[in-house]
């Protein structure tokens, strides 16, 4: 099993006559995945790879002829707030925001509404997310060959807030044997759709899932939020976290923000030290080293049975 | 982005909050006619984007205009934590009652804009919240709903404030939750609010930051009012050459993202390293094993041969540098074999010999195949994804460690 994608999971890619979009909707449907419809407005009529292009998101369903379950927005970062109020005002429920630089206002009303709406958004700034053999939304992983290597089915649930490190993690769980579950890259932002703590309910009540990785950074209040979730909640799930940026702790990098929009430090509990020991405090184990995962995730398994 | 607190004071003025008859100067003169328009003593601001001016001896009390302008001459020559100030703010020094704190922030695991209040105003917020978490009011406001003034009104209550206090508070801790929201900040803060003599409430101190993001929506204001230049970006710090000759390499070509670095770096080892997540695992390998780094790269969106070139060059051309470490997680999108020429080419042109120069190569993913058999043929040292990214590290530290 999986969380949130499945086989018959059917979506559209919104801004799919992009240079970017044009590449993930090829990747996707070499992968396997149902790309049923694809949005820009002007361009109705075309198509890509085979998908039908859209003026809009209402077209695009009555063109498929059956509940459309997601999409894939990568529309650039001024029109991005209407195309995913479109999506949801239009009933689809899962929602990938590809695009980076959207201002975290734009953000957190699209978050706001997407609750009020029974609709849930992973990202902005994030590839997606996978079910290893089933299903990829978005660009991780990238071509569908090269998704195949990195991502064997398997018992671990991925979530990152760095896209292309959702993949190194996923592709060492893979040659140790252990695979992935789901992979979610969540988004490198300030503000996101889904955080760890906000995902981890799903993951819980998936049975394929029996470990979870995180990949984590300085910046935001994201890990003290699942420190605190794991402590309240009597999670079946061990969790293995690695937390990259310890050098942003310097007194020297205050203020600055490297790699994600979302790392600045603005506070105390910002910082990598702070977090790594909020989240040994709720008994998650933090590795130094990225190639300690496998093992660490192995032994927690093993600790459990 | 931080604004000046003349700049923050003109924001909140035109949302509506009361300030004092302030006047920005750039010289001792205009200090001296701002204090002779505004009668009777005054305050002499630095205009510095940095905390601990009062400290630093950067605001001063004046009786007289004369006066004033001393204090102004000595202030704008006066430079607080590196920074030359703008210029200096009088202000009239008020008959203070009591001071209050306002302020808007983002609160990001609720996702929503967070009003504080609190009747202790003057100091730092985050230590009136540690020592008297009862005289901080919150709320949260929606990002969508209109904001009322009760919701303002809520938040003030909390704090004990009531009668024609809380009345007169109301509308402004709103209109600065409203301006938070309208105009992008990231925070706003009038601090202190003060009440007079008479009753009124004043903004007697304001600090607002503005997403960067947000700033093209928001030219009319930047540009037209506030009249801040396109190019006054106000980072923390000022661009070093190598920044800034990176920078200029990434817009010469569109093809690909490069961003370089090296504020707070002193090392001897260039990195030449990729995508978010995969530049800050790797920074942090190097260094938790004794590297040292001379630099901070991200490489992403599969940029052009000539553009990987171009920082590989930047990076060798550091004083200090001796090696170089090309290093990535997997790659989906940029392609391995790009990244191999290129670096290979900046060796090339800067007559270094590629197999002493790269350290390591540690590139896995897209076109790996046809950039291994480059690296081979120049006889650089590489690895693919069964060698981690820690171990890559290593063996890059370990091999400068050698030279040295």
């Amino acid at each position: 099993m999986s969380i949130l994608l499945s086989r018959d999971f059917a979506f559209i890619v919104q801004g799919i006559t992009g240079r970017e979009a044009v590449n993930l909707t090829r990747e996707c449907l070499d992968y396997g995945s149902r790309v049923v419809g694809g949005v820009t407005p002007g361009r109705k009529g075309r198509e890509v790879h085979g998908v039908p292009v859209s003026d809009t998101v209402e077209q695009a369903i009555a063109n498929h002829g059956a509940p459309v379950d997601g999409s894939v927005v990568t529309v650039p970062p001024a029109f991005t707030k209407d195309a995913v109020l479109e999506a949801i005002e239009n009933g689809i429920e899962l929602i990938v925001i590809v695009t980076e630089r959207i201002p975290r206002g734009d953000v957190a009303e699209m978050v706001e509404l997407a609750g009020m709406r029974g609709a849930r958004i992973i990202g902005p700034n994030c590839l997606g997310l996978i079910v290893p053999g089933v299903c990829k939304m978005g660009g991780i992983g990238g071509p569908a060959k090269d998704a195949a290597k990195a991502y064997a089915p398997g018992a671990v649930g991925v979530m990152s807030r760095s896209g292309g490190m959702t993949t190194e993690i996923s592709s060492s769980l893979t040659a140790a044997g252990l695979g992935v579950s789901t992979a979610i890259s969540i988004g490198g932002d300030a503000i996101i759709g889904s955080t760890y703590a906000e995902l981890m309910p799903l993951f819980e009540a998936d049975e394929a899932t029996e470990a979870i990785v995180i990949y984590t950074e300085p910046g935001g209040r994201m890990e003290a939020q699942l420190a605190e979730w794991v402590s309240e909640n009597q999670s079946r799930l061990p969790i293995v976290a690695f937390m990259a940026g310890k050098f942003m702790d310097d007194a020297e990098m205050k203020g600055m923000s490297f790699g994600h929009a979302g790392t600045i430090v603005e506070g105390k509990e910002d910082t990598a030290a702070e977090k790594i020991a909020r989240l040994e405090g709720a008994g998650i184990r933090v590795v130094e080293r990225i190639d300690e995962i496998p093992d660490a995730v192995k032994e927690r398994l093993g600790a459990k049975v | 982005m931080r604004f000046y607190e003349y700049e923050s004071r003109r924001i909140v003025e035109r949302a509506g909050i009361p300030v004092t008859e302030y006047g920005f100067c750039t010289t001792a003169g205009d200090a001296r006619a701002a204090a002779e328009r505004i009668g009777g003593p005054v305050v002499v601001k630095s205009q510095v984007l940095t905390g601990g001016r009062m400290k630093a001896g950067g605001v001063k009390f004046a009786d007289t205009p004369e006066e004033a302008e001393a204090h102004a001459a000595e202030i704008l020559e006066l430079e607080i934590n590196g920074q030359m100030p703008r210029g200096v703010l009088v202000d009239p020094k008020a008959d203070v009652e009591q001071e209050y704190y306002a302020g808007v922030v983002w609160d990001g695991t609720a996702k929503r804009p967070l009003m504080l209040f609190s009747d202790m105003g003057g100091i730092d917020i985050e230590e009136v919240a540690e020592k008297h978490p009862d005289q901080v009011g919150r709320g949260h406001v929606s990002n969508l709903l209109p904001i009322s003034d009760f919701e303002a009104k809520q938040a003030i209550a909390a704090t004990g404030v009531t009668g024609s206090e809380l009345n007169r508070a109301t509308p402004i801790l709103a209109r600065l939750a409203r301006l938070f929201r309208e105009t992008d900040m990231t925070l706003a803060e009038i601090n202190p609010l003060a009440r007079l003599a008479d009753g009124s409430f004043v903004a007697l101190d304001a600090h607002m930051e503005m997403e960067n993001e947000a700033k093209p929506r928001h030219k009319a204001l930047l540009e037209s009012e506030l009249e801040i230049a396109p190019d006054d970006t106000r980072e923390p710090y000022e661009p070093s050459e190598f920044e800034r000759d990176v920078k200029a390499i990434d817009s010469a070509d569109h093809r690909g993202v490069i961003q370089g670095r090296d504020h707070g770096f002193h090392g001897n080892l260039g990195l030449v390293i990729g995508a978010g997540g995969g530049s800050l695992t790797l920074t942090d390998a190097v260094r938790s094993q004794g590297g040292r780094p001379a630099n901070y790269t991200e490489i992403g969106g599969n940029p052009s041969v000539w553009k990987t070139a171009g920082l590989a060059k930047q990076v060798l051309r550091k004083d200090g540098v001796e090696k170089i470490a090309v290093m990535m997680s997997i790659v989906s999108n940029t392609r391995v074999d790009i990244v191999a020429r290129g670096v290979i080419k900046a060796c090339l042109e800067l007559d270094r010999d590629p197999a002493e120069t790269i350290a390591i190569f540690r590139i896995p993913g897209a076109w790996e195949e046809e950039g291994y058999r480059i690296l081979d043929r120049y006889g650089v040292e590489y690895c693919d994804r069964s060698v981690s990214m820690w171990e890559a590290a290593r063996r890059a530290v370990e091999k400068i460690q050698r030279v040295a």
